[in-house]
């Protein structure tokens, strides 16, 4: 077996190894911190580092232009927009990045058929997905409060009420954090559904952005003809509705709505209940699929 | 020490039975495990990770129960699947890297012995490219390497020569017996062909429809009698060597089996001589000298072991014995 190259200078033979071996929750803290570098394209080629930085670039320039203007402007008091306005603006870019992100986490293992390496190691099924799907969320998580903490230093740079930007947010971080997670579970189950990434990403900009489209037309059209009960309940059928609605209920926020009345507290709370039942939804489904995927 | 043992291990699926009774008893060493497509090799192997429950029966591995210990047995075993599981787009040593993390390696340690494993299954300066460029025998050697980072007691090699030309499979086989040999590292290897195993394998296990059909040592198949490969030149006087050798060889009084080296080179010059004792060495040598023709070779040859289960009429093996050159799938 050693080769016959002059370049070979010496040939250890086999050392056995008796170091540590961390076991399972360790290999669990590897997969998720891989994961994790790996939906910015840190450890990954150079072109795979362009969108995901590119993205992020263009969530955070928005919030350096406000605060930029609101430390200009003389006489300010506040911010022109408020923290949790900010991911509702901007959900197209939080679209995009799922989409080209979550696949890329989660289609590449089922598609190459490395999953059965994994599960052939100590770790477990449900160790597999919790990680996979808190890398992603924790992705979706910098990527969305970072804008904010920008915002958040820019107030304060500008001698903003401090008790107040901080609440602010406060609020806007919960929001982000509620967001994250229910966007990277949905966009995950999307992503395993199929082995085929260019699917995955279709998939997952199409079920964030038709309900959408969708909710709003059709609440548009309940306001505009004086059915105005009806818009709340409308809102609890997308995504970025539903993170609308729990926010304007319970975190201080405006609503995008027409009306710009948003869910009562009471309404709220069916949002508050449908976006935790659809996160622990795509969690089981996750759990479900690797049951399959197995070895 | 048992490495691998099962009870009266059986699986089944609502339409198939998998595995049905199978109790094994498998020492350290190199074991093969040979069966058809679906004679229950991978199904066992899933069993024995702890990945899939039996329906009854027990399996232990290293001495740690299946049922009960998945997670502590996969810390200690490696396993190299069967189809491609590598992704293209990494590097082989950021792959296996990974995957020694996986195991339970701290991080020094994984980017220690990953330089390590992938030198010593042959991989150099290519361990840096992308895994997408590699050739299949390159790729099976990483698969490999994933398989013995993290310096298991203990690897299970799923058809591990699949796919793979005449001479990387020699060359596959080497490496596993050199798993065992060199690394001290127990190995349970699979294939649908006989013939592959019996330079490898200290021990063949055969199943059949999830059964055990024959648990023995190689060596029990093959040294019931050796058998000499000889091969001469032609010379002026003998234009055909060959010929010659074989009618003085048979004049001498030695037994010459028909050539059965199909597909090897120079199959048609080859002759095997049933060796009875250390005399069958000389009397080939001084006829050989006799001849005047040049002695290319005179080798052991064991038996195929497909020879062994042809004698207790075992024709699908023979079958699949035949196939071995052109079978790759």
């Amino acid at each position: 077996m050693a080769p016959e190259t002059s370049t070979q200078i010496h040939n250890i033979g086999y050392r056995s190894y008796d170091g540590p071996r961390l076991g399972r929750a360790y290999a669990r803290k590897s997969l998720f911190s891989q994961s994790l570098r790996g939906a910015y394209g840190l450890g990954r080629s150079a072109k795979s580092k362009v969108l995901p930085m590119l993205l992020f670039a263009v969530m955070c320039v928005p919030a350096l232009i406000i605060v930029a203007v609101a430390i200009a402007v003389p006489g300010s008091t506040d911010l022109p927009i408020k923290y949790t306005t900010y991911a509702l603006t901007t959900q197209v870019v939080i679209g995009l990045y799922l989409a080209s992100q979550a696949p890329q986490s989660v289609s590449r293992d089922l598609r190459f058929k490395t999953v059965p390496l994994y599960f052939s190691r100590p770790i477990e099924r449900v160790d597999y997905v919790v990680a996979k799907y808190a890398a992603m969320a924790s992705a979706m998580f910098i990527l969305t409060a970072t804008p904010l903490l920008i915002m958040w230093i820019g107030a304060l740079l500008a001698k903003f009420d401090f008790v107040d930007q901080t609440k602010g947010f406060g609020q806007g971080l919960v929001s982000v954090l509620l967001l994250s997670l229910l966007f990277s579970g949905i966009g995950l189950v999307m992503a395993a559904l199929t082995p085929r990434r260019g699917f995955g990403v279709a998939a997952i900009i199409a079920v964030l952005l038709i309900p959408y489209g969708a909710v709003t037309a059709v609440q548009g059209i309940a306001y505009s003809t004086g059915n105005a009960g009806s818009i709340d309940w409308l809102g609890l059928f997308s995504p970025i509705t539903l993170i609308d609605g729990v926010q304007t209920a319970f975190l201080g926020a405006t609503s995008a709505f027409p009306g710009g009345e948003g869910p009562s507290a009471g309404i709220g709370f069916v949002y508050l209940l449908v976006a935790l039942g659809l996160i622990a939804g795509s969690y089981a489904a996750l759990m479900a699929r690797y049951r399959k995927a197995g070895l | 020490m048992t490495v691998i043992a099962t009870e009266s291990l059986s699986k089944r699926y609502p339409r198939v039975t998998a595995l049905d009774r199978l109790s094994l008893d498998i020492g350290p060493g190199v074991t093969g495990l040979v069966g058809a497509n679906g004679a229950g090799k991978s199904t066992l192997i899933k069993i024995l990770l702890g990945l899939s429950p039996a329906t009854e029966g027990s399996a232990a591995v290293l001495g740690l129960d299946v049922h009960t210990h998945g997670s502590a047995i996969r810390e200690r075993v490696g396993y190299m699947p069967e189809h491609d599981c590598l992704p293209p787009d990494v590097s082989a040593t950021e792959f296996v890297v990974h995957m020694a993390r996986m195991s339970g390696l701290p991080p020094t340690a994984a980017r220690e012995r990953t330089a390590d494993t992938l030198r010593h299954v042959g991989l150099y300066e290519e361990r840096y490219r992308p895994i997408g460029g590699y050739s299949t025998g390159m790729k099976q050697r990483v698969k490999l390497a994933q398989a013995l980072v993290h310096d298991p007691q203990l690897v299970l090699l799923d058809e591990p020569t699949n796919g793979l030309d005449p001479v990387g499979r020699d060359e596959m086989l080497g490496l596993i017996r050199r798993v065992y040999t060199d690394f001290g590292i127990s190995v349970l290897v699979t294939s649908h062909l006989l013939g592959e195993l019996e330079r490898t394998c200290d021990h063949v296990v055969v199943v059949d429809g999830g059964k055990l059909l024959r648990s023995s040592s190689t060596s029990d198949f093959t040294q019931t009698t050796a058998t000499l490969a000889v091969e001469v030149t032609d010379s002026d006087a003998h234009p055909d060597g060959t010929a010659a050798l074989r009618k003085a060889l048979t004049e001498a009084g030695l037994t010459l089996h028909a050539g059965e080296e199909q597909g090897l080179p120079g199959a048609g010059h080859i002759l095997l001589v049933e060796a009875t004792g250390e005399s069958t060495y000389d009397t080939i040598r001084d006829t050989v000298a006799d001849l005047g023709v040049g002695l290319v070779r005179m080798e052991q040859r064991r038996h195929h072991i497909a020879e062994v289960f042809r004698d207790n009429d075992q024709p699908a093996y023979t079958a699949q014995q035949k196939g071995a050159g052109s079978d790759g799938a």
